[in-house]
Parts: structure tokens; C-alpha cells; sequence
């Protein structure tokens, strides 16, 4: 199972926690977490710098989080000019890890602020590929 | 520690020639002519031929070069065959990398004298290889894929300035406006134009909050720095400028490994490493450059190197105290914002800027009695921090 479908464009294609894909496709986010020390990794990871485990277990994610920074993009790299303009956003997941994703084009300019309720979500692109974006936490 | 080692370790390392060429939207040369001018510019006024620089340190970032492998065919250009020379890169701080690695020869007496060449000819690649490169700047597993570029990198930080701390557009623009004005009088500056508040504000957004003149532009140019052995330097050169502190670090590449989003870790880090080394504090600073890559990379330099509190780099450059006259004068040459960035030239041409200071060689642009030198070069987006001392 090869990572290459995940996001608009993918840069990697070969990794030990392809699986996240599998995951994604279930509308699971899933983190990994590490055994032996207990930490979280989000993005996930297969290997634990901490002590040098690699004994993991995946771990899905609640995808509650709230917004710590983002920026509208006007000038993309190549392959991503026709979704211009688009929002990027970092988010702080209620499990303590962070996230980097766009935020849905749903939420309005005028509503976008530090701290913002949102919510993480699987997303599917056409061409068969599946990403994840951040869309505003439902009240 | 024998007495031997103790020794070595007392021997100072001076910078003794420093040297640039204009930077330019395109220099229609090839990037072994481009080193060339750098270097015969570094030499001038030097007791210092090319056969007696000992080894050679070629700075650029990679992915911008068609030559493969590029210290062999400039090292030959330059006429430093046989001497041994090698590839330096930390992208943006390639040149400050390639002055350190130098820094370590000469301290232990591997070599005496040591060349730090840094270039970049960004106009080599066609716009859309520079556009198919940029998305590769971040973590190309997880955040390539949702299309980032450096601006939006540094614009994230500048929203969390502004939200955290209350820093204004007007404030980030004023940083702009600082450096038109003195790109006025930096015949080697890209951009040598007086830009308003106004046009500034008005300008097209790039990444917001930043605008197109909150952005540095790319360039083509090279520099060189030659360093030297105490005994060396006082034979090449009268004027040689000591390098008092050295001081590297790195943060995560990712943004999602990020602990500060207001300020560069990496920055902070490595300004606390030189500091410390060369016995200094920030009020010692008489002049100060700083990798102004973004409006927003100079404010929250002030902060990180200590010359304001965490959260008043607004109120810095408000008050103009970053001017000459004013408490710390920083960029003063126009710095990225007006320079342009050639990528692997860029922290070469910092350490120019404050050499020709210290010694007392820059003209319209010089600070009266300038003693104490500081230059901040950041590789990426506050991956690669280093930070330099230098004292006449």
C-alpha cells in the first residue's frame, strides 16, 4: 500500500505508516503512539527518537483542535495555482499534537481567528487521492 | 588542558578580506564569472595571493545549480587548484555555515587561510522550475502536499506576532520603508528605490498578512569572505576585524514540531551561543545585520538577539531606533529587502556589510566608532540559525 495518494500533490510514495492512508480512507486520523515511552506522534511516525523503539501502536485522533495560526495564500507552487486563494492553517489537536492542513474554504474571512473551534476531517480529492482539512467545530 | 592546546585556543581568527558583487534580477554571466568578481573583490587591497589561500569553502543552495557539484569548477576558476575545496549549504546561511566550517580550520591549525565563497544565480532556473521548487522548502511528507511556499511559512509567524503581541501591518511595512531608504546609498543593492508607508500598505498580498513589500526578491550575486590565522591576518591586512562569536542551531523543519510561533528558536539559540562566546551582551552591538528575508524575520530578530523585549519589535522600528542614531542600528546596507537574496550569497554579504563597518570603510552609511558587529543569517524558515560576532 504506497503513501502516493495522499494529499493534491504527494512527494513521497514509500513509508513505514502508509497504513495512515488505509486509516484515512475509513475517516479515521489516526497518531501513533509510542509504547514503550508513551509519546504521541502526530504526524504520525514509526520510529521513536525518544529511545529508539520502533514497537508503535496507531491511535485515532478526536479531530477537535483549535486554530494557533494560518495565512491565505495569493502565489502557489506549481500544481496548486487553480485552488488560489487558499488558507493555511496550524491547529492544536485536544490530544497536544499539532496539525498542518488547509482550512475549508466554508469558513468565512471575516470569522478566521486565533483559537477558532475546528475540527479535522478527511477529505477526498478527485483522481482518487484523500488529504485531510480543517472545517469549523459544529456548536 | 595542555599548554599546547591552551594555545591554540587563545589564537584569534580575524576576517581579512570581504568582497560582493551587485546582486541583480539576472547578471547575465555564468556562475563561475559571477565568483570570480566576489573573490577578485575580496583580494583588493590584500598582502594575499590566491596561492596562499590553503583550502576553499563553495556555499550555495542546490536545487538552484545546474552544475553538479559546484566547488570543483569554481574552486578552478578562482585559481585555487590543488588546495582541497568543498560544498557548504544551510540554504539561506550557506555562507555563514561555509565561515564557520572556516572558522574550525584555522582554530585548529589545519589551515591558515581559508576562502568562504558564496553564490547564487536564482536567474539560471526557468519561473516555473523556481515555482515547481519552492512547494519543497517544508516537510515534503506532510505539509508539501497542502501547496506551502516560504511566505506563507513566515506569514503564520506574522499573524501570531500580531495576534499575540498587537505588531501592525504599518509596523511590518515600516521595516520596508527603512530599507528603500538606505538601498539609496548601497550601489551593490538590487532594488536601490524609496518606497512609502502607503505604497507599501497597498501593495498585492502574497501570503497575508504579507504583501509584495514585506518579501524580499530573488537574485542573482555572489560574495566571498577571506579568513586568517592571527599571525596570517596581521601580514594580509591592517584592518583585519576578529571573529569574537560563533553561534549555530536548528529547529524542526516541520511546522507542526514548531514550539514558538511569535519568534525563531533557532535564532535564539544561536544568538545565546555567541553572545556567550564572545563575552558580549546585546547593548555591546554598535551595528547590526539581520536576515530580513520577510518584514516580519527582522521583528522578531530584535527580539530573539535581545535588542528589544519579546513582543516590542514593533515599537522598535516605530520608533526608528533601528535607524542610524537610534538605539541599534540594523540593515543598514537595505538588507534582503532591497539587496535581493541570492541565496548562497546572502550571509557573505552580511558579514561584508558589518566588516567594512568595523573598519571604518562604509562610507555614507558608516556608524561613528562601530566596535561591535552581529550578524543574524537564517536558513529556511527558522530552521537554520546562525549567528556571528565580529570586533575591529
Amino acid at each position: 500500500m504506497s503513501f502516493e495518494k495522499f494529499g493534491k500533490m504527494s512527494y513521497v510514495s514509500e513509508t513505514k505508516i502508509a497504513d495512515f492512508v488505509k486509516y484515512l480512507e475509513k475517516g479515521k486520523i489516526m497518531a501513533t503512539r509510542c509504547r514503550r515511552c508513551g509519546q504521541l506522534y502526530f504526524p504520525p511516525r514509526d520510529d521513536c527518537p525518544n529511545d529508539l523503539s520502533t514497537d508503535m501502536k496507531w491511535e485515532e485522533l478526536s479531530g477537535r483542535c483549535k486554530l494557533l495560526t494560518y495565512t491565505t495564500a495569493h502565489f502557489a507552487p506549481t500544481g496548486f495555482q487553480e485552488d488560489l486563494p487558499y488558507t493555511l492553517a496550524l491547529a492544536h489537536c485536544e490530544e497536544g499534537v499539532n496539525v498542518y492542513a488547509r482550512l475549508n474554504k466554508d469558513v468565512n474571512e471575516n470569522e478566521i481567528h486565533i483559537g477558532l473551534n475546528l475540527r479535522l476531517t478527511p477529505l477526498r480529492l478527485p483522481n482518487g487521492r484523500i488529504t485531510y482539512e480543517l472545517k469549523k467545530a459544529q456548536v | 588542558m595542555s599548554y599546547h592546546v591552551q594555545e591554540k585556543c587563545a589564537m584569534r581568527v580575524a576576517v581579512v578580506g570581504v568582497g560582493q558583487t551587485p546582486f541583480s534580477r539576472s547578471c547575465g554571466v555564468s556562475i563561475r564569472e559571477l565568483c570570480f568578481e566576489a573573490f577578485k573583490d575580496s583580494l583588493e587591497g590584500l598582502n594575499l595571493t590566491p596561492k596562499e589561500i590553503e583550502a576553499s569553502i563553495i556555499c550555495s543552495a542546490p536545487e538552484y545549480d545546474r552544475q553538479r557539484s559546484p566547488a570543483g569548477l569554481i574552486a578552478e576558476y578562482l585559481g585555487l587548484n590543488p588546495q582541497p575545496t568543498f560544498y557548504a549549504e544551510s540554504i539561506c546561511s550557506s555562507s555563514s555555515t561555509g565561515v564557520k566550517v572556516a572558522y574550525s580550520f584555522i582554530k585548529s591549525c589545519l589551515h591558515d587561510v581559508v576562502a568562504v565563497i558564496g553564490f547564487q544565480k536564482m536567474s539560471e532556473i526557468s519561473s516555473a522550475e523556481v515555482q515547481e521548487r519552492m512547494g519543497r522548502g517544508a516537510d515534503i511528507q506532510w505539509e508539501s502536499p497542502f501547496g506551502t511556499m516560504m511566505p506563507a511559512g513566515y506569514a503564520m509567524f506574522a499573524r501570531a506576532h500580531m495576534q499575540k503581541y498587537g505588531t501592525t501591518e504599518e509596523q511590518l511595512a515600516k521595516v520596508k520603508v527603512k530599507s528603500g531608504k538606505y538601498s539609496l546609498l548601497n550601489p551593490k543593492a538590487m532594488y536601490r528605490r524609496a518606497v512609502t508607508l502607503e505604497e507599501c500598505l497597498k501593495a498585492r498580498v502574497i501570503a497575508s498578512p504579507l504583501k509584495m513589500f514585506d518579501c524580499c526578491a530573488n537574485a542573482d550575486g555572489a560574495s566571498c569572505i577571506i579568513l586568517a590565522s592571527e599571525e596570517k591576518a596581521k601580514k594580509i591586512t591592517d584592518t583585519p576585524v576578529w571573529v569574537v562569536g560563533i553561534g549555530a542551531a536548528c529547529d524542526t523543519q516541520s511546522t507542526t514540531g514548531r514550539t514558538n510561533l511569535t519568534g525563531l528558536n533557532c535564532a535564539i539559540e544561536a544568538g545565546k551561543q555567541a553572545y556567550k562566546m564572545a563575552q558580549v551582551t546585546p547593548k555591546d552591538v554598535d551595528v547590526a545585520e539581520v536576515h530580513d528575508c520577510f518584514t516580519i524575520a527582522e521583528i522578531m530578530a530584535y527580539e530573539n538577539l535581545g535588542f528589544c523585549k519579546p513582543s516590542e519589535g514593533g515599537k522598535l522600528i516605530e520608533e526608528s531606533q533601528t535607524y542610524i542614531g537610534g538605539k541599534i542600528p540594523v540593515n543598514i546596507d537595505g538588507g534582503l529587502l532591497s539587496k535581493g537574496h541570492p541565496i548562497g550569497a546572502t550571509g557573505g554579504s552580511q558579514i561584508r556589510t558589518i566588516v567594512l563597518q568595523l573598519q571604518g570603510r562604509a562610507g555614507k552609511t558608516q556608524v561613528d566608532g562601530a566596535e561591535v558587529g552581529l550578524v543574524h543569517n537564517i536558513g529556511g524558515v527558522g530552521l537554520y540559525g546562525n549567528v556571528t560576532i565580529l570586533r575591529r
